[in-house]
């Protein structure tokens, strides 16, 4: 279990309702597509994404980048068991999707430089640093069912 | 492998980061030492607290060692030699360090560039700044 202090519960939830998720989602999901394009893999019926202009014109990315981010909300708003809160998620992506994990970590990380083009300087060292935190948490959950 | 439009992208960038290197080079390392404590512990000689002197200097250099790199990167095994060296045989830096160096700096960029750091930006600097990693670490062993 993580421990999380009232500054780190409060400092998420602030970059939270600072962030609008239609616009955050697609973004960082095809963040993802572009800077690391071989997770590609997990999206063959996804069509045309050829070239980054068509990553970020297609509707099923921006669709998907939405549900992820719909499925980030329900760890922010269940900060102390974010484990069990991904358990069924995180055994779907382990048995029927088969995604390596270590994609979760990079989504993790285009997500952080998504929100630091939105927020800017109000994205500080220190807020960042919470924020990985909290994401770190998320990723880990996410692989917990992989055995 | 960068394409030729990427090379003069990251060089675009990175040239018009030079006047402001000490604070983008500054910020970023507070955002790893923030993030990454463990990082720390390489700096145990300098005071780095924010903004203090010895992390501007620093931040500054490392983002002109970067920006300079930019300017002829098929060369970088070339112009990196003095810090390959410096960097596995006097610094010793776990290779490691880069790569959390390298998300601490996209980030920095993207909170300094705002929706300037585009996903097409963003994916030419960060193979840009794992080639100099990968240079840098290359004389380690």
């Amino acid at each position: 279990m993580v421990h999380w202090t009232d500054k780190e519960r409060s400092t998420v939830r602030a970059v939270w309702e600072k962030l609008d998720i239609d616009q955050i989602g697609p973004e960082a999901l095809a963040r993802v597509l572009i800077v690391y394009p071989w997770t590609e893999r997990y999206f063959g019926g996804f069509g045309d994404m050829f070239t980054a202009t068509a990553v970020l014109n297609n509707s099923k990315v921006a669709a998907q980048g939405k549900v992820v981010l719909k499925a980030l909300d329900r760890a922010v708003k269940n900060m102390d068991n974010i484990k069990g809160t991904y358990a069924a998620l995180s055994r779907m992506h382990y048995e029927k999707l088969n995604v390596d994990p270590d994609n979760f970590r990079l989504l993790a990380d285009c997500i952080t430089i998504t929100v630091a083009c939105k927020l800017k300087g109000d994205l500080s060292p220190q807020t960042q640093a919470t924020w990985q935190k909290f994401l770190s948490v998320v990723v880990e959950a996410m692989g917990s069912q992989y055995s | 492998m960068l394409s030729k439009r990427e090379k003069d992208l990251i060089a675009e960038v990175w040239t018009k980061l030079i006047p402001v290197a000490e604070d983008i080079g500054s910020d970023a390392l507070t955002r790893m030492f923030a993030t990454f404590p463990g990082t720390k512990t390489y700096f145990s000689h300098l005071d780095i607290s924010p903004r203090s002197a010895h992390l501007l200097s620093h931040g500054e250099k490392i983002v002109l060692a970067i920006a300079e790199g930019a300017q002829d990167i098929d060369q970088l095994a070339v112009s990196l030699a003095p810090l390959q060296t410096l960097h596995a045989y006097q610094l010793r830096i776990d290779p490691t360090n880069f790569k959390l160096f390298s998300h601490c700096m996209l980030v920095a960029l993207a909170a300094h560039m705002g929706d300037d750091f585009t996903p097409v930006v963003h994916a030419a600097i960060d193979k840009y700044l794992s080639a100099f990693a990968a240079v840098l670490a290359e004389k380690y062993r």
